[in-house]
């Protein structure tokens, strides 16, 4: 499905909690790059720019445990919160604002 | 409200004791530490270093004075603590700053042992363990000429190799006939004693100091023989003695040290002790690996967490002058009940011997050569029955060569700028820059840091001899039983027998019965938990698709890009025009980039994209193709040659064989990848000797080699046994499977696991016993039939786990100019 927006930042509608499993994550495709989505064990749901400030990978095909993600290229860490590499590493993803209605995950982009 | 913890001894181990505190609960006490130098905590081991002129003191400090700031700490630098009232629980220092505690520390350390001759006390008579002592010396090295140091063992080497780099003329007197006796035996002592007075430094062995001469300031040394030395300055570097003095003076028991329990409780329970100053067991050490064990205790139990228990170390020495290897552990004198086996090569500068004692390893000296010192001194900790591999022990773990290091094993000789770990293109000096500059101890430290060694892992001998000798003699090797990951404090072997005896199916079950620090694991410990428990409870354990790497989540490997390769299986690497058809047909269809023949005789077809996977898999499905499991740690190939059927060499139907057995193994989980490979004569144009599981057929029957590895380190296989018909090579092939399956730690390939457990140990369980034979084989038969459902048709046509596949949204934004 495609939704056609303005350019200046709005919350979009991007699926339902449901839609992602847990502990995973899922892509939302737009014209600035992808954007990964993420659901937590606890089922909080963060948004972060789809490639790890390392090599580029796409850190929503990594493993989630707690309010992070491992890189699947190279094993970096990152907080899915605040987008910032774990030490000993360093580096950060932009992070999106995500709002939840009735279950209804909505990005601000 | 907070409890108060006061810490005595700004040193490694009573600060260690901190960080780890503050790592399990940093809000439990409001915390003062008192010092009595005027520094934060520094790195005491390399002041070497920083005599020899190497390094800086600034290089060295570990924790600086925002540190403490940062942690809410209280620093009393500079104070001395002179008494302690116990029954008031308050501590006071010699300038009159007084605090209260209900919890205290004593890491009081050690002092340096000062021989008791006239003279001792004389100006320029200095000790080696502080910042202050390093200031003195490098003070006389740029006003004097002639040093004298007294101790011939590691510490006094370390001295006086500092003193001769800043220009002195040094000589080392040394009571016993050889150096370091306590950590060399005398062959190895010669050789260090030749190579350092090459360098120029002078020994004067048996030598019984008597007075140290001069009125108000030192002028030489005589000795019991009469004959005298000239100095202006005079390092006691004879050994050190744990400083007990307050301890005692608080009514605290102390024999040699502060006697503590396992848990480093002293004999007040509200007093505990770590560090130099402990006796523990009978034992004191002056290593930094003992101390970090004992901080780490300690915080458990000031935390209160209460499980943890330290059991004493066992250690080993390494010295550190730049330029000389030098190696040893554990019982290297050895006795009446020990046998040695030597290796001595004077023109070359290396000399090593292991004394082993019912062939299990009791010590090792290494001198020159010193990469295998790790791993003997696992093997020595392991307590590994070596039987199997005595006739190669001597010639180290990488006898066969590794690859993408230049097969260097020697890290004094190389230079900075080479290139060490070759994955990650890391150099010796990024190393050592990062072991002085952040102050590492360990080899999980270098790697979290570096990255060195922490791809494919064949330069961690390398890895961890520059390590050990960037600190000498505090060298801190990996624990005896390194837990699974940070995300728990048991091991691969003690995970994996909670899994079977207390029969837990789910990682939540897992990880609440061994009581995990984490909420949910991590990107380590998860799917070794999947793996676990889907080998142990086939059928019982649901595969939890969110604890699989990426690869086997969507069940093709993933590539630098993000796009992902697709490899159908190729039974025993036999195909078909119709099959090859098929496949141009999708290649051409997708538009996929590369194609390209595998290394395991298959077709590889890289460059899709994940959204395109579905449907390649349907028109795959569609032709007769099933997933060929190239991306997991799983059955792979198995690579075969024409045998019998065509080639006029061949004995047997290898080709045959190879598809039968890939027939029954295929689609099966396993610890790490696994490879197989049927020869049809002794030529092995199938290479099966470098793979995990390869058959040579010969003409009375079928050769079965097992623990082969082409990769990283090559590794010729064991052979395991012969057997004569196609049927028992099968089951066989199983049954190794199956033990392998069963026992080996996640991510742990066949080769390893066979030095780990020994060959004697598979031939026992799998060629001696048929009984547990038959019950592996049957258990890998039973575990096959809920695996052998091909997932790429599952995913294709059957519609599973669809949203893998899918982008969530896709958002197109307006480009209105």
């Amino acid at each position: 499905m495609l939704t056609k927006i303005s350019r200046n930042m709005e919350w979009i509608e991007v699926g339902t909690i449901a839609d992602i499993p847990r502990l995973g994550a899922r892509v939302v495709n737009t014209d600035e790059g992808d954007i990964a989505v993420f659901r937590t064990a606890a089922d909080e749901i963060f948004a972060v720019r789809d490639r790890c400030p390392h090599k580029g990978g796409p850190l929503s095909q990594g493993i989630v445990h707690d309010r992070s993600v491992t890189c699947p290229l190279h094993n970096w860490v990152l907080g899915l919160d605040d987008g910032v590499a774990k030490a000993p590493d360093e580096g950060c993803v932009k992070t999106y604002p995500v709002k939840i209605e009735a279950d209804t995950i909505f990005l601000m982009i | 409200m907070k409890q108060k913890l006061v810490l005595i001894g700004n040193g490694m181990a009573g600060v260690r004791t901190l960080e780890e505190l503050l790592k399990v609960d940093a809000d439990k006490y409001t915390i003062t530490v008192f010092g009595a130098e005027p520094y934060g905590n520094y790195n005491r081991i390399l002041l070497s270093p920083v005599l020899a002129g190497e390094k800086t003191v600034n290089d060295i400090m570990l924790n600086d004075e925002q540190w403490y700031a940062d942690n809410g700490i209280t620093l009393h630098k500079g104070k001395k603590v002179i008494d302690i009232d116990r029954r008031g629980r308050k501590v006071f220092a010699s300038d009159g700053t007084t605090a209260e505690y209900d919890r205290l520390i004593l890491a009081t350390g050690s002092n340096p042992f000062i021989i008791p001759v006239p003279g001792s006390n004389l100006h320029g008579v200095v000790s080696f363990r502080d910042i202050h002592d390093v200031d003195t010396m490098l003070a006389a090295s740029r006003e004097f000429k002639n040093a004298v140091v007294i101790g011939g063992g590691l510490l006094g080497l370390e001295a006086a190799n500092g003193l001769m780099r800043q220009g002195m003329n040094v000589s080392v007197v040394h009571l016993p006939p050889t150096l370091m006796e306590r950590q060399l035996d005398t062959e190895a002592g010669r050789m260090l004693q030749k190579s350092l007075e090459d360098r120029g430094m002078k020994f004067l062995m048996n030598a019984d100091t008597q007075a140290i001469l001069g009125t108000d300031k030192v002028t030489g040394v005589r000795f019991k023989d009469g004959s005298e030395v000239a100095a202006d300055i005079v390092v006691m570097a004879v050994g050190i003695r744990p400083n007990i003095e307050l301890a005692k003076k608080a009514g605290i028991y102390c024999e040699r040290g502060i006697v503590v329990d396992d848990t480093m409780l002293t004999y007040d329970p509200r007093v505990y002790a770590v560090g130099e100053c402990v006796q523990h067991r009978g034992q004191a050490y002056g290593l930094v690996a003992p101390l970090f064990e004992q901080a780490r205790v300690c915080a458990n139990h000031l935390a209160q967490l209460g499980y943890s228990r330290y059991l004493g170390s066992v250690t080993s020495t390494k010295l550190k002058v730049t330029g000389i290897d030098l190696f040893s552990a554990g019982n290297f004198i050895g006795d009446d009940s020990t046998e040695n086996i030597i290796m001595k090569d004077v023109a070359r500068g290396v000399y090593k011997k292991i004394v082993l004692k019912n062939n299990r390893i009791q010590g090792a000296v290494l001198y020159g050569d010193t990469v295998d010192g790790a791993w003997y001194f696992q093997l020595l900790r392991d307590n590994t029955d070596i039987s199997d591999i005595r006739d190669h022990l001597m010639f180290g773990q990488s006898h066969l060569g590794d690859s993408g290091h230049s097969g260097k094993n020697a890290a004094a000789a190389m230079s900075d700028a080479m290139e060490v770990c070759g994955c990650n293109g890391v150099c010796k000096g990024d190393i050592v820059t990062a072991i002085t500059k952040k102050g590492l101890f360990t080899l999980e430290d270098v790697r979290a840091h570096t990255k060195a060694s922490s791809s494919c892992g064949s330069c961690t001998g390398l890895v961890e001899q520059i390590l050990a000798s960037t600190l000498g003699g505090d060298y801190s090797a990996a624990p005896a039983a390194t837990p699974l990951c940070k995300c728990t404090d048991f091991t691969h072997d003690e995970v994996q027998k909670a899994i079977q005896a207390q029969k837990l199916i789910s990682i939540r079950q897992t990880m609440d019965y061994l009581e995990w620090k984490t909420p949910d694991g991590c990107a380590k410990c998860r799917p070794a938990l999947n793996y676990y428990l889907i080998a142990y409870w086939p059928g019982e354990a649901r595969d939890d698709p969110q604890s699989r790497f990426i690869n086997e989540r969507a069940h093709a490997n993933i590539q630098k890009d993000g796009t992902y390769s697709v490899i159908p299986r190729m039974w025993g690497g036999v195909t078909t025009p119709a099959e090859l058809r098929a496949i141009a047909d999708v290649a051409e269809k997708y538009q996929v980039p590369t194609v390209k023949v595998t290394g395991g005789q298959r077709i590889d077809l890289l460059g899709v994209k994940k959204e395109q996977l579905v449907s390649v898999w349907a028109d795959l499905s569609k032709a007769g193709f099933v997933s060929g499991h190239a991306y997991g740690k799983a059955l792979r190939t198995v690579k075969t040659c024409v045998g019998s059927e065509w080639c006029r060499f061949g004995t047997q139907d290898s080709t045959g064989l190879g598809i039968r057995l890939e027939e029954v193994t295929w689609g099966s989980w396993m610890p790490h990848k696994f490879k197989m490979a049927v020869s049809g004569c002794p030529r092995n144009c199938a290479e099966a000797t470098i793979k995990d599981f390869g058959v040579v057929c010969v003409d009375s029957g079928y050769e079965l080699h097992v623990g082969g590895n082409g990769g990283v380190k090559v590794r010729a296989t064991d052979l395991l046994c012969k057997v004569s018909t196609e049927k028992q090579a099968i089951e066989y092939c199983c049954a190794f499977i199956q033990l392998y399956r069963e026992h080996a730690h996640y991510l742990e390939r066949t080769a390893p696991w066979i030095e780990r457990v020994g060959l004697t140990y598979v031939k026992q369980q799998i060629v001696d016993d048929a009984q547990n034979r038959a019950r592996l084989y049957e258990r890998f038969l039973h575990s096959q039939q809920f695996v052998q459902k091909d997932p790429w048709a599952e995913r294709a046509l059957g519609g599973i786990e669809a949203h893998e596949f899918k982008p969530l949204k896709q958002v197109v934004q307006d480009q209105i100019v």
